[in-house]
């Protein structure tokens, strides 16, 4: 299946390829023929300037109406392990790296194959708590766990906004990097795990920072997140979640065979590109781009953190969640 | 003579150019973390059943399972200073030493990882360190001298479990003053059988001569409750890291 290939590719940082015409198929073609109509084009072209009459919440976004569940996530989930610690309920104990959750262990993808690399050894707790999380994140996305559940992506997204309102002031500019840098970097920190026989990428991973600075309190590591968030907002932007977070790219691998996914609907969209101005990873939404959908409707990518905020940037509703296969909504 | 670049080219040049010294940095920063660890070492107490110090870096998943059921709250997790160290848990003895108020080795049970190995489930078969009388002559004991009031003083904070006041809960040092003849805090509180004891100075020493010396046997565990009790600032006894991991 073209499909899964092509996701996996995209995840290692290949760029999205372009589909010759005559391997589209036949719906999708006659909804391009039919969209490159002089009326339809000029149709589409009045929509959008309709559109951009209508006031907006933010310089980017019409609403808001998955952010603020997924906000909630975060907070929740983050929450529950400080409060677990706190008043010493035994509700999620540990971090984000390892937990127990009512005493069954959870353990971070990223983290345990860390530690298994360094120490060289299987840990039977380990691999039944991967395999748990593994399922549970399977089930419901992959990088899902990255805009649902990581703190440092809220911290980062707030520091991305302050990005964007910079850029919008033409006082700073995005320096994109090249995607295939996270693949390269996933390699080099397996390595070094198991060459060195230390966590190395634990000891900078912001994740693991920021999740105990915020149960077991702060300290200096946390001016390694403030080095990160200084490039995010004046240099690179969303440079961690993006270019570096080996975290990501593991649950990213989970992402290509998930059932939930984003759907995209190739005739209720104007191609105005609002979805790729809001996305983390915009080359998950090359498809929305004229004449590229191969057919009138596509899943986005494996490396989509399922944030929805593509969903709440665009105007017609061409994008949505669905469950795989089911055509069901969500 | 080579081929001229397109802008386009250029500038994805550039950026693949850029992307190696950012992807670069980040190694390094993350092999920076090995400083620590070769310029000083971290001299750090590990909590029981800690493997040897490499394999404990290697193994802990930095989660701190074993710093959340501590009911003295002796465990600690070292911060970025640690380098590779970070997350890893680790004792102040001075502060608040490990006394197995927990009915020993919670810390062991929550970890996940064996980093705290699972071979133990005794305190007796721990093996954090040796305790060692590093000040003899501050040692007031040694001088014969008897102990009155609080331990470590009233503004103290640090908790130790008397079986004999509260069979299950801990209490702070600070709420139970001593008024001893002769100082034996460290003997007196030590959580293992025969792991310390008061013997004379010397074999033909007076029977009216008050003075003793505590003498660490090979039971001692190295928990670090005597350097947390001893009343003289600064401790007159202290504990010798064992990095070599359990003995089982």
């Amino acid at each position: 299946m073209r499909g899964i290939g092509e996701s996996f590719r995209v995840l290692l940082g290949g760029a999205p390829r372009k589909q010759k015409r005559d391997e589209f198929s036949k719906e999708a073609q006659e909804m391009h023929a039919f969209k490159g109509q002089p009326e339809q084009r000029k149709e589409r072209i009045a929509k959008i300037r309709e559109e951009m009459e209508e006031p907006k919440l933010s310089f980017t976004h019409t609403s808001f109406k998955w952010r603020k569940w997924r906000w909630a996530s975060i907070l929740l989930i983050n929450l529950m392990f400080v409060v677990s610690f706190y008043y010493d309920v035994q509700l999620v104990e540990g971090a984000l790296t390892a937990s127990r959750f009512f005493g069954f262990h959870m353990a971070d993808l990223n983290s345990a194959l860390q530690i298994t690399l360094a120490h060289k050894q299987i840990v039977v707790n380990l691999v039944i708590g991967t395999v748990t999380v593994g399922i549970l994140w399977w089930l419901v996305g992959g990088r899902t766990f990255c805009s649902w559940a990581c703190p440092y992506h809220l911290i980062s997204e707030i520091a991305e906004m302050m990005h964007l309102w910079l850029a919008s002031k033409t006082w700073i500019k995005d320096h994109p990097l090249d995607r295939r840098m996270r693949a390269v970097l996933y390699v080099v920190f397996a390595g070094l795990a198991f060459v060195t026989g230390y966590t190395v990428f634990e000891s900078i991973s912001p994740v693991g920072i920021v999740s105990r600075a915020l149960i077991y309190g702060g300290g200096v590591a946390l001016t390694w997140v403030g080095v990160l968030l200084f490039i995010e907002v004046f240099l690179i932007r969303r440079f961690w979640c993006r270019y570096v977070c080996p975290i990501g790219m593991t649950y990213g691998f989970l992402g290509t065979v998930s059932p939930v996914i984003v759907e995209y609907t190739l005739p209720d969209c104007l191609h105005e590109g609002e979805c790729r101005k809001v996305c983390l990873v915009p080359h998950v939404l090359e498809m929305t781009k004229k004449n590229r959908a191969e057919d009138t409707t596509l899943s986005i990518g494996a490396d989509c953190t399922r944030c929805g905020m593509c969903i709440e940037a665009c105007p017609t509703g061409a994008l949505n969640f669905k469950l795989r296969g089911t055509g069901g909504l969500l | 003579m080579a081929k001229r670049l397109t802008p386009k080219q250029q500038k994805q040049r550039r950026t693949i150019v850029f992307s190696a010294i950012m992807g670069a940095g980040v190694v390094a920063s993350g092999m920076m973390a090995y400083l620590p660890l070769h310029l000083r070492w971290e001299k750090l107490l590990r909590p029981p059943g800690a493997l040897a110090e490499k394999d404990l870096l290697s193994s802990c998943i930095k989660c701190g399972q074993c710093v959340q059921v501590c009911p003295v709250e002796a465990i600690k997790l070292s911060d970025g200073e640690a380098g590779f160290g970070i997350g890893v848990p680790h004792i102040d003895a001075r502060k608040q030493a490990c006394d197995f108020s927990c009915d020993a080795t919670q810390c062991v049970l929550a970890c996940p990882t064996g980093a705290l190995s699972h071979k133990i489930d005794k305190k007796e078969q721990v093996n954090m360190g040796l305790a060692r009388l590093s000040r003899p002559d501050a040692c007031l004991a040694r001088q014969g001298q008897g102990f009155k009031g609080q331990a470590r003083g009233p503004d103290y904070q640090g908790l130790h479990r008397y079986i004999k006041v509260d069979r299950w809960n801990p209490i702070k040092i600070a709420d139970h003053p001593y008024d001893l003849e002769l100082c034996d805090l460290c003997v007196r509180e030590c959580p293992i059988k025969d792991a310390i004891s008061m013997e004379p100075l010397t074999k033909d020493q007076a029977k009216d001569d008050p003075r003793r010396t505590p003498v660490v046997h090979d039971k001692c565990v190295g928990c670090g409750t005597c350097e947390m009790m001893c009343p003289v600032e600064k401790t007159a006894i202290v504990i010798d890291l064992n990095r070599e991991g359990p003995k089982v």
